[in-house]
């Protein structure tokens, strides 16, 4: 006898990223567990489908103009192991739901980016990195197993060091070009308390602070900077934050009480109508200049909360819509030690465009892992936010992607929203054997994206 | 796809001899282009437009490909078929630029002309943009350019039958932008005034004329603007405005 499932959704809807740029229509699945999910894949014509988590890429990665996008976001369930730290949880569960369950028991997710809006499944097809990058690397290098349905509409699981190793690597940073993850179980880390012990120090050269960030490596578990991209004409002002978890012995007697207390909260949202003109090099750069100046100079063993630490922005629901009605790209592009010199380059050029951004961040990277089509290469990393809207950022950017290419570097496809094929080849030079490895997997192309139609035409 | 800054990376023209079609795919950005088609009748000039554009293009560092499509506004019948054919591909953006302008004198003394320039600018441009709107939603993306004319805004004297061709194109094409939404695609109708170009040649210049590069500019502004309209000049957008309240007996006396 067959059964007949039925999916929820299954409507046409248009979608952006998180940038609200290039918008496009696609038929939206909401599927609720893996048989759902592999139901709403036999619907699917030949414009493909895409799996979609919490919309934060800042591109086209989860549309898929004219086809199919699952959004799992209803696919959620998780499930944390005590004593041993092995988190499983289905591609829909949220970093912020996971880290309401496992904090307070003592387990902290090993690699956590800037916003705790994203699913485990994009997580692991974007191969999302923290501030820890230089000592625990990005977010598959945690993952032990993690289930994929492909284009056959089989079920496999895959391991990083298993006889499929090749198929979880080219799924691990492959943007759900190989199929769906369903679930994945993931190593977690064993912290004392919910703080973290963070120093902070402001510099008022950028090469001063490269050179502290080098250092500083070998100090603390996670480091940022954060720079200000648009005040000034000569160098570059900076705050560098580096920290780690806190101890037990770290905390007072009244932190002591609760030392895994956690309850991050949403404190504001923004308004939808914010109009495109508020946000402009003046805003900005009073912004840039409080943010600067309410960093302490000098300042050690302060404690901060998680939330402070890691996901300031996620104190404002909704902040991407202070870009206005045009939407904004964030350019980040990784380079090797060697060129360090492009991080100045960068932040001059755009600085000169008149390109105001926010949050300026550079990072460090440490060692890669095998997935080709990752991102983060040992180096340095940097990151700005820019109005789509600014004039002649298309020819800056082009321009820029020279520089980058030039110096060995590549651009971060979970935020890339407009280079070329070419650009992107240039940067992967594994791209090959990805490719050869996808189209194993899914060799009539069931599997597409915007991103995908838009740099491997 | 189109990106995020508008760059678009196929671009398909309706109409491939216009020159400020060929003016707005020269003002693209030429690293994101990858296919340029020019669709129009077979012609030496129409042969020659698709030369200098790939000549254009390789010297701007493109590596685009750009092809002639036979396509006749008139043969309303071929559509489907040729405009199937053009969206075998992803189509990021569609320019609507075919169209005569005509001379109202031989209009008048010969209706069977007058009817030609109908069929041609707006049965044929009922056609080809149904058609195309009808792609671009099952592509669930893309935009489609109309060339319309501040002329089809109020009826003058000296070319009313033109006029009347580009007010029926500019209805139905904010229509079509209508029917569009939520579509992921869009409808953009560019009311150019006077444009220097062949078909113009000879005409005394109006007020505020503007050469086909302008047109290409502000075109290409209004998409990245997501305008539903856009004037070029855009001043003439406000003279228009003004236009359009003069009462008509004062009206056909203006020297316009």
């Amino acid at each position: 006898m067959t059964t007949t499932t039925t999916v929820p959704g299954g409507n046409r809807e248009v979608l952006t990223g998180w940038g609200c740029t290039a918008p496009s229509a696609a038929t939206v699945w909401r599927p609720r567990t893996p048989t759902e999910t592999a139901a709403a894949l036999t619907t699917i014509g030949d414009r493909g489908a895409i799996p979609r988590g919490m919309g934060r890429s800042y591109g086209d990665p989860a549309q898929n103009a004219g086809g199919a996008v699952l959004d799992l976001t209803g696919m959620d369930q998780l499930w944390l192991d005590g004593t041993t730290g092995e988190l499983a949880a289905q591609a829909g569960a949220s970093l912020d739901e996971i880290l309401r369950q496992a904090v307070p028991h003592g387990w902290f997710i090993p690699v956590t980016p800037g916003t705790r809006f994203v699913s485990v499944g994009g997580a692991i097809a974007a191969d999302v990195h923290g501030k820890n990058h230089h000592r625990d690397g990005s977010f598959g290098s945690h993952v032990r197993s993690l289930d994929l349905l492909t284009a056959d509409g089989a079920t496999s699981t895959l391991t990083p060091d298993g006889p499929r190793a090749a198929d979880f690597w080219t799924t691990v940073a492959g943007m759900g070009r190989t199929g769906v993850i369903t679930r994945a179980t993931i190593d977690m880390l064993p912290i004392e308390t919910s703080l973290l012990r963070v120093d902070t120090d402001r510099f008022t050269s950028l090469d001063d602070l490269m050179a502290r960030m080098v250092e500083a490596d070998e100090h603390y578990r996670y480091t940022v900077a954060w720079v200000d991209s648009v005040n000034g004409t000569g160098d570059f002002r900076s705050v560098l934050t580096g920290g780690d978890h806190a101890a037990l012995a770290d905390l007072d007697a009244r932190q002591s009480r609760d030392p895994l207390a956690y309850d991050p909260d949403v404190r504001l949202t923004a308004p939808p109508w914010f109009p495109a003109r508020a946000l402009n090099r003046w805003s900005v750069a009073a912004f840039n200049e409080v943010w600067f100046r309410k960093a302490p100079r000098h300042r050690r063993d302060e404690l901060h909360t998680i939330a402070d630490f890691f996901h300031p922005l996620d104190m404002v629901r909704g902040w991407n819509r202070v870009y206005g009605s045009g939407g904004f790209v964030q350019y980040q592009f990784a380079v090797p030690d060697a060129r360090a010199d492009v991080v100045g380059v960068a932040l001059d050029r755009l600085r000169t465009a008149g390109a105001p951004s926010f949050l300026t961040v550079l990072k460090r990277f440490g060692p890669g892992n095998p997935a080709p089509l990752s991102f983060p290469t040992p180096g340095w990393t940097l990151a700005l936010d820019i109005p789509a809207g600014v004039p002649g950022l298309a020819a800056t950017l082009d321009a820029l992607d020279e520089v980058v290419l030039g110096a060995g570097g590549r651009h971060y496809l979970a935020k890339d929203a407009r280079m070329t094929p070419a650009t992107f080849s240039a940067g992967y030079p594994r791209l090959a054997d990805w490719r050869e490895r996808v189209d194993t997997l899914d060799p009539t192309g069931r599997f597409m994206s915007d991103l995908f139609r838009r740099l491997l035409p | 796809m189109m990106n995020a800054l508008h760059e678009p990376q196929s671009v398909v023209v309706l109409g491939g001899t216009s020159e400020i079609a060929r003016a707005i795919v020269a003002e693209l950005p030429p690293s994101h282009l990858r296919r340029v088609v020019l669709a129009g009748r077979p012609s030496p000039v129409l042969t020659e437009a698709v030369a200098e554009t790939e000549r254009d293009l390789a010297v701007r560092g493109s590596s685009a490909v750009v092809t002639e499509v036979a396509f006749d506004a008139l043969d309303t019948d071929s559509h489907p078929a040729v405009i199937g054919a053009l969206f075998a591909e992803d189509v990021d953006l569609v320019i609507l630029a075919f169209g005569v302008l005509g001379d109202q004198e031989e209009f008048e003394t010969d209706p069977a002309e007058a009817v030609l320039a109908a069929r041609v600018n707006y049965v044929g441009a009922v056609s080809a943009g149904l058609l195309v709107a009808d792609q671009l939603r099952r592509q669930g993306h893309g935009a489609l350019v109309v060339l319309s004319s501040v002329a089809g805004l109020r009826a003058r004297r000296s070319n009313f039958v033109y006029g009347s061709t580009k007010a029926g194109l500019d209805v139905f094409a904010q229509g079509l932008a209508d029917s569009l939404v939520g579509s992921g695609a869009s409808v953009l109708v560019v009311r150019p005034g006077f444009v220097r170009t062949r078909m113009t040649e000879g005409l005394a210049e109006a007020p505020l004329a503007v050469s086909p590069q302008q047109v290409a500019q502000d075109t290409l502004k209004g998409l990245r603007k997501g305008s539903h309209t856009v004037y070029s000049p855009a001043a003439i957008g406000a003279v228009m405005a003004g236009l359009r309240s003069v009462p008509r007996p004062l009206f056909r006396k203006l020297p316009i």
